[in-house]
Protein backbone atom coordinates (compact mmCIF):
# COMPACT_ATOMS: atom_id res chain seq x y z
CA UNK A 1 0.00 0.00 0.00
CA UNK A 2 2.76 2.37 1.02
CA UNK A 3 4.79 1.57 -2.05
CA UNK A 4 1.72 1.96 -4.21
CA UNK A 5 1.24 5.54 -2.96
CA UNK A 6 4.95 6.33 -3.10
CA UNK A 7 5.49 5.22 -6.69
CA UNK A 8 2.03 4.72 -8.18
CA UNK A 9 0.65 8.18 -7.42
CA UNK A 10 3.44 10.22 -9.08
CA UNK A 11 3.60 7.87 -12.06
CA UNK A 12 -0.17 8.02 -12.64
CA UNK A 13 -0.12 11.79 -12.02
CA UNK A 14 2.66 12.31 -14.57
CA UNK A 15 0.83 10.09 -17.06
CA UNK A 16 -2.45 11.96 -16.72
CA UNK A 17 -0.66 15.30 -16.83
CA UNK A 18 1.22 14.27 -19.98
CA UNK A 19 -2.06 13.16 -21.57
CA UNK A 20 -3.72 16.45 -20.63
CA UNK A 21 -0.86 18.51 -22.03
CA UNK A 22 -0.66 16.42 -25.19
CA UNK A 23 -4.41 16.89 -25.72
CA UNK A 24 -4.03 20.59 -25.03
CA UNK A 25 -1.14 21.00 -27.46
CA UNK A 26 -2.28 18.75 -30.29
CA UNK A 27 -6.02 18.15 -30.07
CA UNK A 28 -7.72 21.22 -28.60
CA UNK A 29 -8.46 24.06 -31.02
CA UNK A 30 -6.37 27.24 -30.78
CA UNK A 31 -7.99 30.30 -29.22
CA UNK A 32 -9.74 32.64 -31.66
CA UNK A 33 -7.90 35.74 -30.54
CA UNK A 34 -4.76 34.56 -28.76
CA UNK A 35 -4.00 31.62 -31.09
CA UNK A 36 -1.53 29.01 -29.87
CA UNK A 37 -0.35 31.26 -27.04
CA UNK A 38 -3.52 30.37 -25.18
CA UNK A 39 -2.35 26.73 -24.88
CA UNK A 40 -0.19 27.67 -21.91
CA UNK A 41 -3.50 27.74 -20.03
CA UNK A 42 -3.28 23.95 -19.61
CA UNK A 43 -0.08 24.46 -17.65
CA UNK A 44 -0.72 27.79 -15.98
CA UNK A 45 -4.26 27.40 -14.67
CA UNK A 46 -3.79 23.96 -13.01
CA UNK A 47 -0.58 25.25 -11.37
CA UNK A 48 -2.46 28.20 -9.89
CA UNK A 49 -5.35 26.04 -8.73
CA UNK A 50 -3.04 23.59 -7.00
CA UNK A 51 -1.02 26.41 -5.43
CA UNK A 52 -4.24 27.83 -3.98
CA UNK A 53 -5.26 24.40 -2.76
CA UNK A 54 -1.90 23.87 -1.03
CA UNK A 55 -1.99 27.32 0.60
CA UNK A 56 -5.54 26.65 1.78
CA UNK A 57 -4.35 23.36 3.30
CA UNK A 58 -1.57 25.29 5.04
CA UNK A 59 -4.10 27.75 6.48
CA UNK A 60 -6.42 25.00 7.70
CA UNK A 61 -3.52 23.11 9.30
CA UNK A 62 -2.27 26.30 10.99
CA UNK A 63 -5.69 27.21 12.42
CA UNK A 64 -6.30 23.64 13.59
CA UNK A 65 -2.86 23.55 15.21
CA UNK A 66 -3.54 26.70 17.21
CA UNK A 67 -7.08 25.73 18.18
CA UNK A 68 -6.02 22.36 19.60
CA UNK A 69 -4.54 22.48 23.06
CA UNK A 70 -1.89 19.80 22.54
CA UNK A 71 0.92 20.18 20.03
CA UNK A 72 0.29 18.01 16.99
CA UNK A 73 3.36 17.29 14.88
CA UNK A 74 1.16 15.90 12.15
CA UNK A 75 -0.59 19.25 11.68
CA UNK A 76 2.69 21.14 11.87
CA UNK A 77 4.28 18.88 9.26
CA UNK A 78 1.20 19.17 7.04
CA UNK A 79 1.45 22.96 7.21
CA UNK A 80 5.15 22.88 6.35
CA UNK A 81 4.67 20.48 3.44
CA UNK A 82 1.71 22.46 2.08
CA UNK A 83 3.53 25.80 2.25
CA UNK A 84 6.61 24.46 0.49
CA UNK A 85 4.73 22.64 -2.27
CA UNK A 86 2.38 25.60 -2.68
CA UNK A 87 5.28 28.01 -2.97
CA UNK A 88 6.88 25.94 -5.75
CA UNK A 89 3.59 25.61 -7.64
CA UNK A 90 2.75 29.28 -7.16
CA UNK A 91 6.18 30.39 -8.40
CA UNK A 92 5.85 28.19 -11.48
CA UNK A 93 2.35 29.52 -12.02
CA UNK A 94 3.62 33.06 -11.86
CA UNK A 95 6.43 32.36 -14.36
CA UNK A 96 4.05 30.70 -16.82
CA UNK A 97 1.65 33.59 -16.34
CA UNK A 98 4.39 36.09 -17.18
CA UNK A 99 5.32 34.08 -20.30
CA UNK A 100 1.67 34.24 -21.37
CA UNK A 101 1.33 37.90 -20.44
CA UNK A 102 4.14 39.12 -22.69
CA UNK A 103 2.52 38.21 -26.06
CA UNK A 104 -1.03 38.83 -24.82
CA UNK A 105 -0.76 42.05 -22.83
CA UNK A 106 2.59 43.18 -24.21
CA UNK A 107 4.16 43.11 -20.76
CA UNK A 108 5.48 40.37 -18.49
CA UNK A 109 4.08 41.99 -15.42
CA UNK A 110 1.24 44.30 -14.52
CA UNK A 111 0.10 45.68 -11.18
CA UNK A 112 -3.34 44.16 -11.27
CA UNK A 113 -4.92 42.76 -8.10
CA UNK A 114 -4.40 39.13 -8.87
CA UNK A 115 -0.77 39.36 -9.91
CA UNK A 116 0.06 41.65 -7.02
CA UNK A 117 -1.72 39.44 -4.49
CA UNK A 118 0.10 36.40 -5.81
CA UNK A 119 3.48 38.12 -5.63
CA UNK A 120 2.75 39.12 -2.06
CA UNK A 121 1.57 35.59 -1.32
CA UNK A 122 4.88 34.18 -2.56
CA UNK A 123 6.88 36.65 -0.45
CA UNK A 124 4.68 35.90 2.58
CA UNK A 125 5.22 32.16 2.40
CA UNK A 126 8.92 32.61 1.69
CA UNK A 127 9.05 34.52 4.97
CA UNK A 128 7.06 31.72 6.60
CA UNK A 129 9.57 29.09 5.48
CA UNK A 130 12.53 31.27 6.47
CA UNK A 131 11.03 31.67 9.93
CA UNK A 132 10.74 27.91 10.23
CA UNK A 133 14.44 27.53 9.44
CA UNK A 134 15.44 30.16 11.99
CA UNK A 135 13.65 28.72 15.03
CA UNK A 136 15.25 25.64 16.60
CA UNK A 137 12.69 24.77 19.27
CA UNK A 138 10.09 22.60 17.47
CA UNK A 139 7.22 23.67 19.78
CA UNK A 140 7.87 27.37 19.31
CA UNK A 141 8.50 26.93 15.61
CA UNK A 142 5.14 25.24 15.16
CA UNK A 143 3.21 27.85 17.14
CA UNK A 144 4.94 30.90 15.68
CA UNK A 145 4.78 29.70 12.11
CA UNK A 146 1.07 28.92 12.57
CA UNK A 147 0.53 32.51 13.72
CA UNK A 148 2.51 33.82 10.75
CA UNK A 149 0.57 31.57 8.37
CA UNK A 150 -2.76 32.87 9.68
CA UNK A 151 -1.75 36.54 9.56
CA UNK A 152 -0.33 36.08 6.06
CA UNK A 153 -3.44 34.32 4.79
CA UNK A 154 -5.76 36.97 6.23
CA UNK A 155 -3.68 39.57 4.46
CA UNK A 156 -4.22 38.20 0.95
CA UNK A 157 -7.88 39.23 0.55
CA UNK A 158 -7.04 42.66 1.98
CA UNK A 159 -4.22 43.02 -0.55
CA UNK A 160 -6.52 41.92 -3.34
CA UNK A 161 -9.16 44.42 -2.30
CA UNK A 162 -6.79 47.33 -1.82
CA UNK A 163 -4.94 46.79 -5.08
CA UNK A 164 -8.24 46.54 -6.93
CA UNK A 165 -8.95 50.05 -5.78
CA UNK A 166 -5.52 51.01 -6.94
CA UNK A 167 -5.77 49.71 -10.54
CA UNK A 168 -6.85 46.67 -12.59
CA UNK A 169 -6.13 44.73 -15.86
CA UNK A 170 -6.23 40.90 -15.46
CA UNK A 171 -8.74 39.14 -17.65
CA UNK A 172 -11.84 37.79 -15.90
CA UNK A 173 -11.94 34.02 -15.48
CA UNK A 174 -13.77 32.23 -18.28
CA UNK A 175 -16.60 29.98 -17.21
CA UNK A 176 -16.85 26.48 -18.76
CA UNK A 177 -20.03 27.63 -20.58
CA UNK A 178 -18.21 30.13 -22.78
CA UNK A 179 -15.22 27.90 -23.55
CA UNK A 180 -14.93 25.21 -26.23
CA UNK A 181 -15.71 21.79 -24.64
CA UNK A 182 -12.43 20.38 -26.02
CA UNK A 183 -10.54 23.06 -24.13
CA UNK A 184 -12.49 22.34 -20.95
CA UNK A 185 -11.68 18.64 -21.20
CA UNK A 186 -7.95 19.30 -21.70
CA UNK A 187 -7.92 21.69 -18.76
CA UNK A 188 -9.69 19.21 -16.52
CA UNK A 189 -7.40 16.31 -17.47
CA UNK A 190 -4.32 18.48 -16.86
CA UNK A 191 -5.73 19.64 -13.54
CA UNK A 192 -6.44 16.09 -12.37
CA UNK A 193 -2.92 15.02 -13.37
CA UNK A 194 -1.38 17.91 -11.49
CA UNK A 195 -3.65 17.26 -8.51
CA UNK A 196 -2.37 13.67 -8.25
CA UNK A 197 1.19 14.92 -8.59
CA UNK A 198 0.58 17.59 -5.93
CA UNK A 199 -0.82 15.01 -3.53
CA UNK A 200 2.22 12.83 -4.15
CA UNK A 201 4.56 15.75 -3.45
CA UNK A 202 2.61 16.70 -0.32
CA UNK A 203 2.77 13.16 1.04
CA UNK A 204 6.48 12.90 0.31
CA UNK A 205 7.27 16.28 1.90
CA UNK A 206 5.03 15.46 4.87
CA UNK A 207 6.98 12.27 5.53
CA UNK A 208 10.27 14.17 5.47
CA UNK A 209 8.85 16.76 7.87
CA UNK A 210 7.54 14.09 10.24
CA UNK A 211 10.92 12.34 10.22
CA UNK A 212 12.58 15.67 11.05
CA UNK A 213 10.13 16.32 13.92
CA UNK A 214 10.71 12.84 15.34
CA UNK A 215 14.46 13.30 15.16
CA UNK A 216 14.20 16.71 16.86
CA UNK A 217 12.00 15.44 19.67
CA UNK A 218 14.05 12.28 20.20
CA UNK A 219 17.45 13.98 20.08
CA UNK A 220 17.00 17.60 21.23
CA UNK A 221 20.76 18.05 21.63
CA UNK A 222 21.20 17.31 17.94
CA UNK A 223 19.04 20.30 17.02
CA UNK A 224 20.60 22.66 14.50
CA UNK A 225 22.11 25.80 15.96
CA UNK A 226 24.23 24.13 18.65
CA UNK A 227 27.36 23.63 16.61
CA UNK A 228 29.30 25.09 13.68
CA UNK A 229 27.96 22.34 11.42
CA UNK A 230 24.41 23.55 11.90
CA UNK A 231 24.74 26.82 10.04
CA UNK A 232 26.40 25.06 7.12
CA UNK A 233 23.56 22.57 7.00
CA UNK A 234 20.85 25.20 7.22
CA UNK A 235 21.88 27.99 4.90
CA UNK A 236 21.33 26.37 1.50
CA UNK A 237 17.80 25.37 2.49
CA UNK A 238 16.85 28.95 3.20
CA UNK A 239 17.70 30.22 -0.24
CA UNK B 1 -6.52 45.24 54.25
CA UNK B 2 -3.14 43.55 54.15
CA UNK B 3 -4.11 40.18 52.75
CA UNK B 4 -1.39 37.93 51.37
CA UNK B 5 -3.01 37.57 47.95
CA UNK B 6 -2.41 40.45 45.55
CA UNK B 7 -5.52 42.08 44.13
CA UNK B 8 -6.10 40.84 40.57
CA UNK B 9 -5.67 43.60 38.06
CA UNK B 10 -7.87 44.02 35.01
CA UNK B 11 -6.81 44.01 31.38
CA UNK B 12 -6.91 47.78 31.03
CA UNK B 13 -5.14 48.36 34.33
CA UNK B 14 -2.38 45.94 33.43
CA UNK B 15 -2.05 47.46 29.96
CA UNK B 16 -1.71 50.95 31.36
CA UNK B 17 0.80 49.85 34.00
CA UNK B 18 2.96 48.10 31.38
CA UNK B 19 2.64 51.00 28.97
CA UNK B 20 3.68 53.41 31.71
CA UNK B 21 6.71 51.23 32.44
CA UNK B 22 7.72 51.13 28.76
CA UNK B 23 7.26 54.86 28.31
CA UNK B 24 9.27 55.52 31.46
CA UNK B 25 12.14 53.37 30.19
CA UNK B 26 11.92 55.18 26.87
CA UNK B 27 11.84 58.60 28.52
CA UNK B 28 14.82 57.84 30.79
CA UNK B 29 17.06 56.79 27.90
CA UNK B 30 15.33 58.23 24.84
CA UNK B 31 17.57 55.83 22.94
CA UNK B 32 14.92 54.37 20.68
CA UNK B 33 13.24 57.65 19.77
CA UNK B 34 16.55 59.36 18.99
CA UNK B 35 17.75 56.45 16.90
CA UNK B 36 14.62 56.18 14.79
CA UNK B 37 14.27 59.96 14.32
CA UNK B 38 17.76 60.25 12.86
CA UNK B 39 17.33 57.08 10.87
CA UNK B 40 14.07 58.32 9.34
CA UNK B 41 15.53 61.78 8.66
CA UNK B 42 18.45 60.19 6.85
CA UNK B 43 16.01 58.06 4.85
CA UNK B 44 13.99 61.13 3.79
CA UNK B 45 17.21 62.81 2.75
CA UNK B 46 18.33 59.72 0.83
CA UNK B 47 15.11 59.70 -1.18
CA UNK B 48 15.80 63.23 -2.35
CA UNK B 49 19.30 62.23 -3.46
CA UNK B 50 18.14 59.02 -5.10
CA UNK B 51 15.52 60.90 -7.15
CA UNK B 52 17.74 63.75 -8.25
CA UNK B 53 17.06 67.41 -7.83
CA UNK B 54 13.63 67.36 -9.48
CA UNK B 55 11.49 68.87 -6.72
CA UNK B 56 8.23 68.31 -8.58
CA UNK B 57 8.78 64.56 -8.50
CA UNK B 58 9.59 64.68 -4.79
CA UNK B 59 6.51 66.76 -4.14
CA UNK B 60 4.31 64.38 -6.08
CA UNK B 61 5.50 61.29 -4.21
CA UNK B 62 6.09 62.88 -0.81
CA UNK B 63 3.39 60.75 0.88
CA UNK B 64 4.99 57.51 -0.22
CA UNK B 65 8.49 58.52 0.86
CA UNK B 66 7.22 59.77 4.20
CA UNK B 67 5.59 56.44 5.01
CA UNK B 68 8.51 54.40 3.70
CA UNK B 69 10.78 56.32 6.06
CA UNK B 70 8.42 55.61 8.96
CA UNK B 71 8.09 51.94 7.94
CA UNK B 72 11.86 51.43 7.86
CA UNK B 73 12.25 53.19 11.20
CA UNK B 74 9.37 51.19 12.67
CA UNK B 75 11.22 47.94 12.02
CA UNK B 76 14.08 49.21 14.19
CA UNK B 77 11.77 50.53 16.88
CA UNK B 78 9.61 47.44 17.15
CA UNK B 79 12.52 45.02 17.08
CA UNK B 80 14.03 46.98 19.97
CA UNK B 81 10.76 46.96 21.97
CA UNK B 82 11.13 43.25 22.75
CA UNK B 83 14.91 43.29 23.03
CA UNK B 84 14.44 45.35 26.21
CA UNK B 85 12.44 42.49 27.68
CA UNK B 86 14.88 39.74 26.76
CA UNK B 87 17.54 41.26 29.04
CA UNK B 88 17.47 39.64 32.48
CA UNK B 89 14.49 37.52 31.35
CA UNK B 90 12.15 40.46 31.93
CA UNK B 91 9.43 38.95 29.75
CA UNK B 92 9.29 35.89 32.02
CA UNK B 93 8.94 38.20 34.99
CA UNK B 94 6.01 40.04 33.41
CA UNK B 95 4.35 36.77 32.53
CA UNK B 96 4.69 35.55 36.12
CA UNK B 97 2.93 38.69 37.37
CA UNK B 98 -0.82 38.19 37.74
CA UNK B 99 -1.60 39.98 34.52
CA UNK B 100 -3.25 39.00 31.25
CA UNK B 101 -0.77 38.09 28.50
CA UNK B 102 -2.90 40.14 26.12
CA UNK B 103 -2.09 43.22 28.21
CA UNK B 104 1.54 42.76 27.15
CA UNK B 105 0.47 42.88 23.53
CA UNK B 106 -1.73 45.95 23.97
CA UNK B 107 0.91 47.85 25.92
CA UNK B 108 3.70 47.01 23.48
CA UNK B 109 1.60 47.77 20.41
CA UNK B 110 0.30 51.02 21.87
CA UNK B 111 3.81 52.02 22.95
CA UNK B 112 5.14 51.34 19.45
CA UNK B 113 2.27 53.30 17.90
CA UNK B 114 2.93 56.26 20.19
CA UNK B 115 6.60 56.17 19.21
CA UNK B 116 5.69 56.19 15.52
CA UNK B 117 3.25 59.06 16.02
CA UNK B 118 5.99 61.06 17.73
CA UNK B 119 8.33 60.20 14.86
CA UNK B 120 5.72 61.33 12.33
CA UNK B 121 5.23 64.64 14.11
CA UNK B 122 8.98 65.28 13.96
CA UNK B 123 9.27 64.19 10.33
CA UNK B 124 6.37 66.24 8.99
CA UNK B 125 7.98 69.69 9.06
CA UNK B 126 11.17 68.20 7.62
CA UNK B 127 9.21 66.67 4.78
CA UNK B 128 7.42 69.95 4.14
CA UNK B 129 10.76 71.73 3.91
CA UNK B 130 12.71 69.09 1.97
CA UNK B 131 10.06 68.14 -0.57
CA UNK B 132 8.30 71.50 -0.82
CA UNK B 133 4.80 70.22 -0.04
CA UNK B 134 1.80 72.03 1.43
CA UNK B 135 -0.93 70.59 3.61
CA UNK B 136 -3.94 71.11 1.36
CA UNK B 137 -6.92 69.67 3.20
CA UNK B 138 -6.04 70.50 6.78
CA UNK B 139 -4.13 69.19 9.76
CA UNK B 140 -7.05 67.20 11.16
CA UNK B 141 -6.96 64.91 8.12
CA UNK B 142 -3.19 64.65 8.34
CA UNK B 143 -3.40 63.81 12.04
CA UNK B 144 -6.01 61.12 11.34
CA UNK B 145 -3.79 59.56 8.67
CA UNK B 146 -0.79 59.63 11.00
CA UNK B 147 -2.79 58.08 13.86
CA UNK B 148 -4.33 55.31 11.74
CA UNK B 149 -1.02 54.65 9.97
CA UNK B 150 1.01 54.32 13.16
CA UNK B 151 -1.60 51.99 14.65
CA UNK B 152 -1.71 49.96 11.41
CA UNK B 153 2.06 49.44 11.35
CA UNK B 154 2.39 48.62 15.04
CA UNK B 155 -0.44 46.05 15.33
CA UNK B 156 1.07 43.34 13.09
CA UNK B 157 4.60 44.65 13.71
CA UNK B 158 4.38 43.98 17.43
CA UNK B 159 3.26 40.38 16.84
CA UNK B 160 6.14 39.78 14.44
CA UNK B 161 8.65 41.58 16.65
CA UNK B 162 7.73 39.26 19.53
CA UNK B 163 8.32 36.27 17.27
CA UNK B 164 11.50 37.41 15.60
CA UNK B 165 13.13 38.72 18.81
CA UNK B 166 13.54 35.10 19.90
CA UNK B 167 14.61 33.66 16.56
CA UNK B 168 17.99 33.56 14.90
CA UNK B 169 18.70 36.32 12.34
CA UNK B 170 15.98 38.49 13.89
CA UNK B 171 17.10 41.61 12.05
CA UNK B 172 16.40 39.95 8.72
CA UNK B 173 13.30 38.14 9.84
CA UNK B 174 11.19 41.07 11.04
CA UNK B 175 11.20 43.06 7.78
CA UNK B 176 10.85 39.87 5.75
CA UNK B 177 7.67 38.99 7.65
CA UNK B 178 6.32 42.49 8.11
CA UNK B 179 6.82 44.16 4.72
CA UNK B 180 4.50 41.93 2.67
CA UNK B 181 1.90 42.16 5.42
CA UNK B 182 1.70 45.93 5.61
CA UNK B 183 1.46 46.47 1.85
CA UNK B 184 -2.29 47.25 1.97
CA UNK B 185 -1.65 49.73 4.79
CA UNK B 186 1.31 51.31 3.00
CA UNK B 187 -0.67 51.63 -0.20
CA UNK B 188 -3.61 53.36 1.45
CA UNK B 189 -1.29 55.52 3.61
CA UNK B 190 0.64 56.75 0.60
CA UNK B 191 -2.59 57.49 -1.26
CA UNK B 192 -4.27 59.17 1.70
CA UNK B 193 -1.22 61.30 2.48
CA UNK B 194 -0.94 62.38 -1.14
CA UNK B 195 -4.60 63.39 -1.08
CA UNK B 196 -4.07 65.38 2.11
CA UNK B 197 -1.01 67.11 0.67
CA UNK B 198 -2.30 67.76 -2.85
CA UNK B 199 -5.99 68.28 -2.28
CA UNK B 200 -8.86 65.87 -2.61
CA UNK B 201 -11.17 67.08 -5.39
CA UNK B 202 -12.80 63.67 -5.94
CA UNK B 203 -13.45 63.10 -2.22
CA UNK B 204 -11.48 59.82 -2.11
CA UNK B 205 -9.82 60.32 1.26
CA UNK B 206 -12.71 58.73 3.15
CA UNK B 207 -12.46 55.38 1.36
CA UNK B 208 -8.71 55.10 1.98
CA UNK B 209 -9.20 55.98 5.63
CA UNK B 210 -11.94 53.34 5.76
CA UNK B 211 -9.55 50.74 4.38
CA UNK B 212 -6.98 51.74 7.01
CA UNK B 213 -9.59 51.49 9.73
CA UNK B 214 -10.56 48.00 8.55
CA UNK B 215 -6.89 46.94 8.44
CA UNK B 216 -6.47 48.21 11.99
CA UNK B 217 -9.56 46.42 13.29
CA UNK B 218 -8.48 43.12 11.73
CA UNK B 219 -4.88 43.16 12.90
CA UNK B 220 -5.50 44.57 16.38
CA UNK B 221 -8.15 41.86 16.80
CA UNK B 222 -6.01 39.00 15.44
CA UNK B 223 -2.94 40.17 17.36
CA UNK B 224 -4.95 40.44 20.57
CA UNK B 225 -6.28 36.90 20.19
CA UNK B 226 -3.07 35.18 19.01
CA UNK B 227 -0.42 36.98 21.06
CA UNK B 228 -0.80 34.86 24.25
CA UNK B 229 0.13 31.78 22.18
CA UNK B 230 3.32 33.42 20.96
CA UNK B 231 4.82 34.16 24.34
CA UNK B 232 3.65 31.03 26.14
CA UNK B 233 6.26 28.45 27.04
Amino acid sequence: MNKLIKWGLPVVGLGVLAAGWWLGLAWAPPDREMGDVQRIMYVHVPLQWMAMLAMFLNFVAAVTYLVRSTASWKLDSTAEAAAEVGLVLGALGMVTGAIWGRPTWGVYWSWDPRLTSEAIMLVTYTGYLVLRRFVEDPDKRATWSAVVAILGAINLPIVWFSVRWWRSLHQVQSSPKTVDPQMVLCLRVSAIGLLLLTIAMLIHRYRIAMAERQAEVALPEALPGHGPAASVRDTPKVA
Amino acid sequence: MSTSRPRPIGLIGATLALLRKDLLIEWRTRARLNAIIFFALATLLMFSFALGPDTRQLEKNAGGYFWLAILFASVLAMGESFRVESENACLDGIRLAPADARAIYLSKALGNALLLIALGIVLLPVMVALYGVKVATGFVDLGTVLLLGSLALSAPGTVYAAISSNARARDVLLPLLLFPLVIPALLSLAKATSLVLQGDPMNQLGSWLGLLLGFNLIYWGVGFVLFPRIIED
